[in-house]
């Protein structure tokens, strides 16, 4: 007779409530996991779009995410006749307020050379960027459909492709447009004295420069030999692709990932400290049931049995629970969470150690109970 | 087995709470023999030590000094002999409680049958063993029902079913009857006594009441925890 279950039916109802109430603090858990996930996931997508294996900036700069770079647009010519270099392609970035549909969109104008790499990986619908101006190709989240078009500066800019999972670190959409466009939008959307000195025709240093030049190297191409060799050109310096994803791991996102790892580790130890005092409770309120247990001879297995059962039904009801929902709601969140079944597996081993520590205290409570207080009335 | 064996043996047991100045001797060397068969009551005014004798037989209750042995087995001298008292108490002691003290979650059939089932029978026999006591206590027709539901009468009789479930030949009880009327106790009663005989087992009862005082087979008075048999 299994005397977990049979008391679980008895309250069901509470027990019931109970588990909600764990499973939405599970949510809680899991949303900020994905979150987490997010942010991290998110903040690489930039880099890892264009598929490089060398990023060009200029010298002394942590370019062009964690500071900004600006290297003459010729670079790209240069890089792409080293040595082990099959593509080179320049590219800019900038952040652009656009107003479109009654709102205002804020957009990452990606720029970068079609036919080079910088471009996006995959096209979800419509198609690439021609040759011709005036075109984009836009992340989903934009909201942009195919076909539409949006003001950028002093042009109006057509939809002809969507792609997917593109933006930058603060979770802005991306949109590409053509290097060239982009250059002109950068000096329209400069301060305006310097507008004034591009209309006079004097030539804009900044007209000419890009964020960065980014390489793929020939099948065995030796990635070390460039960077070195590019460390020696006095304005340039070369990072490896990994190390342009450390860095942003590091500089741009760190801070806020920290917070939120503060944030989950706060989260969990509220968890913990919930699910134990709701066993420890469930525990006391049986004392007296549990001391006429050992008055009519159950063993401890039996009441261990009966404290752990539960324990473990009610916190996996809630991991599950949480899991359901997290899931159901997940779209939902402005910003992107990414569950991996690798993090749900470790919060069900967290749980599990929780609901098992708390039926500890539980367990002790109920080994120390006299059977003679069954007698009393 | 038979009747007339000596299932419950005390001898020269003393029980006190606390020391100095708070000490109380609830039981000054008490002796008392019950064999199979028997069935007797513990009486004498509040405070006499009636509970704390009915506790040290049970074997929820280690004296200070003294003996007790159980079925021919010795269990207390000075201090317990067996380990696993527990196990004791499931083989061979069935308790019926003044509140009746059913599991809240476990309909009545269930209550009775957990007792077997911890003892370790067969589930199908536990049960039947369950439907035939609630038969016999003539509370059959309520063994689905949960404790909550049932009246006190009812619960008693559950109680008391669930004390008798794995045959046990020691039956305890604090004051059975107080929950019942006249008629009732005296048919609670007599069934204890067929009980007694059928089972080979004994009961003590400790009761103050008198209506029922002509059915046991010897009264026990104690007084200021000592025996004045009458
Ligand atoms: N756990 C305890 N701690 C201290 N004193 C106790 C304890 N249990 C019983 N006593 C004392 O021992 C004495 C005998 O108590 P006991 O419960 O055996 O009496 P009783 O005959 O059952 O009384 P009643 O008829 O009121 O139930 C009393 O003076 C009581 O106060
Ligand atoms: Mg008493």
């Amino acid at each position: 007779m299994n005397l977990a279950l049979k008391d679980i039916r008895h309250g069901l109802f509470r027990f019931v409530l109970t588990c909600f109430g764990l499973g939405l603090l599970m949510t809680v858990v899991l949303a900020m996991i994905g979150i987490y996930n997010g942010l991290v996931s998110d903040a690489l997508a930039v880099v890892k779009a264009p598929a490089a294996d060398v990023w060009l900036v200029e010298a002394g700069t942590q370019g062009p995410f964690a500071e900004a770079s600006s290297i003459p647009a010729d670079t790209r010519d240069a890089v792409a006749r080293m040595p082990g270099v099959a593509e080179a392609g320049a590219v800019n970035f900038q952040n652009v307020e656009a107003p479109h549909g009654g709102r205002t969109l804020r957009l990452y104008v990606i720029g970068y050379e079609p036919g080079r790499p910088g471009g996006p990986q995959a096209i979800a619908e419509g198609r690439g960027l021609g040759a011709s101006h005036f075109e984009l190709v836009a992340d989903r989240k934009t909201g942009l459909v195919p076909g539409e078009t949006i003001r950028l500066g002093r042009n109006r800019f057509a939809v002809v492709g969507l792609v997917e999972g593109a933006m930058n670190s603060g979770g802005d959409p991306a949109v590409y447009v053509t290097l060239a466009d982009a250059m002109v939008l950068q000096t329209e959307l400069d301060p305006a004295a310097q507008r004034v000195q591009a209309a006079r025709g004097a030539v804009s240093v900044k007209s000419a420069s890009v964020a960065a030049v980014i390489a793929r190297m020939a099948p065995g191409a030796d990635v070390e030999l460039l960077t070195a060799t590019v460390r020696q050109w006095k304005h340039l310096a070369a990072m490896t692709q990994g190390e342009q994803e450390d860095l942003l791991l590091a500089s741009v996102v760190d801070k806020a990932r920290r917070q939120i790892g503060l944030f989950l580790g706060i989260l969990l130890s509220v968890s913990a400290v919930v699910i134990a005092l709701i066993i420890y409770t469930m525990t006391m309120e049986k004392l007296k049931q549990i001391a006429t247990l050992k008055l009519i001879g159950a063993p401890d297995r039996t009441i261990i049995a009966l404290i752990v059962q539960q324990a473990l039904i009610l916190g996996a009801s809630g991991w599950g629970i949480g899991l359901l929902l997290i899931l159901t709601v997940k779209d939902y969140f402005p910003r992107r969470v990414v569950l991996e079944p690798f993090n749900t597996m470790v919060l069900a081993g967290i749980i599990a150690a929780v609901c098992l520590l708390s039926s500890a205290l539980g367990v002790r409570a109920a080994m120390k109970v006299d059977p003679a207080t069954a007698l009393g009335s | 087995m038979a009747l007339g064996d000596i299932l419950i043996e005390v001898s020269n047991v003393a029980k006190h709470f606390g020391e100095g100045e708070t000490r109380v001797d609830a039981l000054r060397a008490v002796d008392l023999t019950v064999r199979a068969g028997e069935v007797i009551a513990l009486l004498g005014p509040s405070g006499s030590g009636k509970t704390t004798l009915l506790n040290i037989i049970g074997c929820i209750l280690a004296p200070s000094a003294g003996r007790v042995a159980l079925d021919g087995e010795l269990v207390f001298d000075g201090k317990w002999l067996r380990r696993d008292l527990r196990r004791l108490r499931l083989d061979k002691i069935g308790f019926i409680f003044q509140a009746h003290n059913l599991l809240p979650f476990l309909t009545a059939q269930e209550n009775v049958a957990l007792v077997p089932d911890l003892a370790g029978w067969p589930t199908e026999a536990g049960r039947a063993r369950a439907r035939e006591l609630l038969d016999y206590l003539e509370v059959g027709h309520r063994r689905a029902v949960k404790p909550a539901l049932l009246s006190g009468g009812e619960a008693q009789r559950v109680a008391i079913a669930r004390a008798l479930a794995n045959r046990p030949r020691i039956i305890l009880a604090d004051e059975p009857t107080a929950a019942l009327d006249g008629a009732r106790a005296g048919l609670v009663m007599d069934l204890l006594r067929r009980l007694a005989v059928e089972q080979e087992a004994c009961i003590v009862t400790v009761t103050h009441d008198e209506k029922i005082f002509d059915r046991f087979d010897r009264l026990i008075h104690l007084r200021d925890g000592r025996l004045a048999d009458a």
